[in-house]
């Protein structure tokens, strides 16, 4: 009984073997090398992978960040949660309405909302509890006159942790909305670094 | 009291990019292979001896065939292979095995093969697997191809040889997609990757330093459908693994993610959540564009699974308060079912391919386990140890899960059989590695 494999590849091996020459069986890993799979970082303005990342954030405007203002408890960025909580508590409200102040009387100014947990329980579960804390800052700031264009809201879940720790100490600073500002509404994004 | 919160944006929908790559051939191979290590096997393997095949040099750039079948039939915890220093003799085919020899040798199996270079410039492999006791031939087989593809060959050696011996299709000829995390904070570093069931072959699919999350295969191996967040916000993306041509499918307000591809390969279950945050399961057809809203609910819904016969999504929502497991029609408009009721958080439903078994995190004490609950009898069974085991991902077979599991400081992936008799781990050589998925059948 004869069966066709598919047709993948001695390239495939051909180029398993140069990494393995250029970084060693063993050894740490080659730097990624210049890659034709899409990649967020080397993708430039021409590119139509560009445009990709541009029309996800596009429709709710540009995403690029800018330092926001700093004076006061308005340099505090970061509200934080207990285990399995979307409550903002202690601090966290003076931060909040520090932001909330500043955002109403400052309609130009946008943020991005980023709701974040810490590592425990599935993955996608958490990205809706993070989103769960971002949509109760959010409304919070709606509640003190922050119009809902200023506001985007992101859940990165248990996937972007402020602090890389394995325990509670870790846990707590990753159970957390981290108010990002964002170029003013009207005003051209900056130029994408090189 | 709940508003119809969802502002779509069908402009969105639009086939929002094609990104042809250049070259074909696509990713490339810059990492190291996982390195793949039992952890637990069955109390009595079968002893089977696997022979060195005869070569077929230099077209066959010296792969060990006979080691890397002997390395999947081990690694699945159900053989024991007779070392080469201790075989009688090195037959290449049935006819030069004398089974006593090899009985006597402990062997209750013998494999001899061989390989053969065919004018048209492909390979050859061809086996036969001798059952010592009665002498009995139980398998001839060849498979051919070119000779880049001979490791694939390999393991399509060992599905046979497993089903021939233990009953069950073999899936060792399979591919899995992983991410990759590296870097620590706030300076992480995302890969999607693609290899061999066995950690060998990595491709690169998408490089970020922003998180990649939830790959999901089509069911015909072809796509990966995957959450990257390169612009800052969630984006629900597919990919054609050979080529890296890919289509951004969903960006709308909130959350998209946890993408599923249905049975058919036609659509996509999703989860939206829209601009004021009230996460719910929908299905996206991705040649129409058209979207279905599956559930209505102000609590999480998330995580759809699609039952075999793609008439049903298994999906998980914390309503009733943790989160627990439901069953909802894939059409819309039905009442969800209520299908985990033991411990108070149950996530991430995965329904094995013949239907009867879902995999899924549950909560066992303060630790999280993967646990299969029999979808007849109700039965739950936790089958890990680790602490933080997550992302249940089924064998083709239905036979071993794939699943990511923490021991220190580590994210390594690692394998259970369904009988929670057999493990092993996959780990890498630096960073972390998570989010496993098992893609289908090579066909």
């Amino acid at each position: 009984m004869a069966q066709q494999w598919c047709t993948r590849s001695l390239v495939t091996l051909l180029l398993v073997a140069a990494a393995l020459a250029a970084g060693g069986c063993g050894s740490k890993p080659p730097k990624p090398a210049p890659s034709t799979a899409p990649t967020e970082v080397n993708r430039g303005a021409e590119s139509e992978g560009a445009n990709a990342a541009n029309a996800a954030g596009g429709a709710l405007g540009s995403q690029e960040e800018v330092g926001g203002p700093q004076a006061g408890l308005l340099a505090s960025r970061i509200v934080y949660f207990d285990f399995d909580s979307a409550v903002i508590k202690g601090e966290g409200v003076d931060v909040v309405a520090a932001h909330a102040k500043y955002l109403a009387a400052n309609p130009q100014a946008r943020v991005r909302l980023e709701g974040n947990t810490d590592e425990r329980g599935s993955r996608e579960y958490n990205i809706g509890l993070g989103d769960r804390r971002a949509q109760s800052v959010r409304r919070a700031m709606l509640l003190q006159g922050v119009s809902e264009g200023q506001i985007t809201t992101v859940s990165y879940g248990e996937e972007r942790p402020a602090d890389p720790g394995h325990d509670e100490a870790a846990w707590a600073k990753n159970r957390r909305v981290e108010i990002v500002y964002l170029t003013p509404a009207g005003q051209p994004a900056p130029a994408p670094k090189p | 009291m709940r508003t119809q919160a969802m502002a779509f944006r069908p402009w969105l929908l639009l086939p929002l990019l094609l990104i042809v790559v250049i070259g074909a051939g696509a990713a490339r191979a810059v990492h190291a292979a996982l390195q793949i290590e039992i952890t637990s096997g069955v109390r009595d393997p079968i002893p089977i001896a696997i022979v060195p095949f005869a070569p077929a040099s230099p077209t066959d750039g010296g792969l060990d065939v006979a080691g890397v079948v002997q390395h999947d039939l081990e690694g699945s915890g159900r053989f024991k292979a007779l070392p080469r220093a201790r075989m009688p003799a090195t037959p290449t085919r049935a006819e030069a095995i004398t089974a006593a020899d090899w009985k006597a040798a402990g062997s209750d199996y013998v494999v001899a093969g061989r390989l053969a270079s065919l004018d048209s410039g492909t390979l050859a492999v061809d086996f036969d697997l001798v059952n010592t006791l009665t002498g009995v031939r139980l398998a001839t087989q060849r498979f051919t191809g070119p000779p880049g593809a001979l490791r694939n060959a390999a393991h399509r050696v060992s599905d046979a040889i497993y089903q021939k011996i233990l009953g069950v299709r073999g899936a060792f000829a399979t591919r899995i997609a992983y991410v990759a995390v590296d870097g620590a904070p706030p300076a992480q570093h995302y890969q999607l990757m693609v290899a061999d069931a066995d950690g060998e072959n990595p491709h690169l699919i998408l490089d970020s330093r922003f998180p990649i999350m939830s790959p999901a295969w089509s069911p015909d191996g072809q796509w990966l459908a995957y959450v990257s967040f390169e612009s800052k916000l969630s984006g629900v993306y597919v990919q054609l693994v050979r080529t890296g041509e890919r289509r951004l499918v969903s960006a709308r307000a909130g959350i998209n993610g946890a993408p599923a591809w249905s049975p058919d390969g036609k659509k996509l279950a999703l989860t939206l959540g829209g601009s004021n945050g009230n996460p719910d399961i929908y299905v996206l057809d991705l040649a129409t564009q058209n979207l279905t809203r599956i559930t209505d609910d102000p609590a999480i819904d998330t995580e759809p699974e699609w039952a075999p016969d793609g008439r049903s999504l298994y999906f998980t929502s914390d309503r009733a308060g943790s989160p627990q497991i439901y069953q909802v029609s894939a059409s819309g408009g039905g009442h969800p079912r209520r299908i985990t009721f033991e411990g108070n958080y149950n996530a991430r439903p995965r329904v094995s391919a013949d239907g009867t078994e879902l995999a899924m995190v549950t909560l066992d004490g303060t630790n999280y386990r993967i646990a299969v609950q029999d979808l007849s009898s109700g039965a739950v069974r936790v089958l890990t140890h680790g602490r933080l085991d997550e992302s249940p991902s089924f064998a083709p077979n239905g036979a071993t899960l794939l699943y990511s599991q923490r021991e220190g400081a580590r994210g390594s992936l690692a394998t259970v059989s369904v009988d929670g008799l057999t493990g092993a781990r996959l780990k890498a050589q630096q960073g972390e590695i998570c989010e496993p998925a098992w893609g289908p059948f090579g066909t």
